[in-house]
């Protein structure tokens, strides 16, 4: 699969390309893949609930997105709290880290 | 069924798999498992021959992983293996203990864990962290960890725990409560007169005689220690060592007397063998004489060290025994440590060694 997101999303719903890392940890995951979300949050308790423990790969119990783990929304990026516009594109990537 | 002898690693970077058969003078490697995650303990549960592992690394966070067909293939989980939310979040998960249908695992910051269905689902064992000394644990050079975990074959309700920095705590009531046992074991980083603190010890790793749950072995920062009472007190066992730094300690498979160590040249002073000479130190007496076990070992320019869970017996006789370097080197001895060679190089740093005997 291309690093292109870009297909149109079901109605409501929201496109997520996750890390090649993150997809390696749940061998039934995809790369892409849409969920119904209005926040970062929701998108990422429904991944929960397709994979479960993939919560806790991203977040930690603060309750905060991991330090190594960035989403961008739009260029931008996310906290738990970022809203989500129907059809918005979400990326989920590894930080530069490691040794 | 033909005798098969796992030595199971973890490292810096993944975990790792030696085999061969009861001779153990032909060794295969396979690795790296676990994508390659930092694994700080690597255990096989002898009941069933699963194997677990507990690490964690930057990008995802905690883990204890598991793989019940001897490696092929490996699944992870964290359901439950959190702290309250406010709380300081688990970085890593540091040492494994199974015993009878329960499997405990120690984290970093410093906490304990059980899950009663094969690692799937953890449960907090709260009682630790309300230990009344908790606010005041500092930790060491590798983190405030819950390193050791040492269970009482004969009573399940007993758990000992050995904290860096905090030292070795006791329950008798299954967690719920714990008490310090750390009465003799030194503090040198701490003022002349609070050497000898009720808790605050930088214990490196806890081991138990076999047969014997009342004694105990310790390699602390500050000396190596027995007990006999449990860890109620500690008596120095460090005399005839070259130094009283070091990281692992080993028990034997089944004579109380005899323990491994590998002294290191000091906290300061580089922390590797003195002297660069490679040299396992054995005592048969429970630390009243010590022999260095140097053959087949480096015995020049050797700038290598062993960390705290880095060094293992097998259960086979005579005792095999294992130790993993910082600069990912693996050795071993099938003959209860009198003659030594290197089974693997080039991997990455050693973190954990056990040992799993299939078949016997």
């Amino acid at each position: 699969m291309t690093e292109r997101a870009l297909t149109t999303a079901q109605p409501g719903a929201v496109v997520v390309m996750l890390a090649p890392a993150l997809v390696r940890l749940f061998p039934e995951a995809e790369r892409r893949v849409e969920v119904a979300a209005s926040t970062v949050g929701e998108m990422i308790q429904a991944l929960d609930g397709r994979w479960p423990g993939m919560h806790d790969r991203l977040c930690d119990s603060s309750p905060e997105i991991r330090r190594h783990i960035n989403v961008f929304v739009a260029g931008e990026r996310a906290t738990l709290e970022t809203r989500l516009a129907p059809g918005a594109e979400v990326w989920v990537l590894t930080a530069i880290s490691g040794g | 069924m033909a005798t098969k002898v796992l030595v199971l690693l973890g490292t810096k970077k993944g975990a790792f798999i030696l085999e061969s058969d009861a001779r153990r003078r032909a060794w295969d490697l396979r690795g790296p498992f676990c994508e390659t995650w930092p694994m700080n303990h690597v255990i096989a549960d002898p009941a069933d021959g699963t194997i677990y592992g507990a690490g964690g690394n930057e990008w995802f966070g905690p883990a204890v992983w598991k793989s019940t067909d001897l490696g092929a293939t490996w699944t992870h989980s964290s359901q439950g293996l959190a702290y309250a939310e406010g709380e300081q979040p688990i970085k890593s998960a540091w040492s494994l203990a199974p015993a009878a249908g329960r499997l405990y695992a120690g984290v970093e910051p410093a906490g304990l864990f059980r899950s009663d269905d094969a690692g799937q689902a953890w449960q907090h064992v709260a009682g630790l962290r309300n230990h009344p000394s908790r606010p005041g644990w500092q930790p060491g050079g590798g983190g405030l960890i819950l390193h050791s975990i040492v269970l009482n074959p004969k009573d399940a309700s007993q758990v000992w725990v050995a904290i860096s920095s905090a030292g070795v705590f006791h329950t008798a009531d299954g967690g719920e409560t714990w008490e310090p046992r750390n009465r003799g074991t030194r503090a040198d980083y701490m003022p002349e007169d609070q050497r000898y603190p009720e808790v605050g010890q930088c214990v490196h790793c806890l081991v138990m005689a076999p047969g014997m749950p009342d004694r105990l072995y310790q390699q602390n920062h500050c000396g190596m220690y027995r007990s006999d009472d449990g860890g109620r007190s500690w008596q120095s066992i460090e005399a005839g060592l070259p130094s009283t730094f070091g990281f692992p300690a080993a028990a034997h498979p089944r004579d109380p007397a005899t323990l491994y160590l590998l002294p290191l040249n000091g906290d300061i002073a580089g922390r590797f063998v003195p002297d660069g000479k490679t040299a396992v130190w054995r005592t048969r007496d429970a630390g009243a004489r010590w022999q260095a076990l140097r053959e087949g070992l480096p015995q020049k320019n050797a700038f290598l060290g062993v960390l705290r869970q880095a060094m293992a017996t097998d259960r086979l006789d005579p005792a095999g025994v294992y130790f993993g370097t910082s600069s990912g080197a693996l050795f071993a001895s099938a003959d209860e440590g009198e003659s030594w060679s290197c089974i693997a190089q080039h991997l990455p740093t050693i973190t954990s060694v056990e040992t799993m005997v299939v078949g016997t």
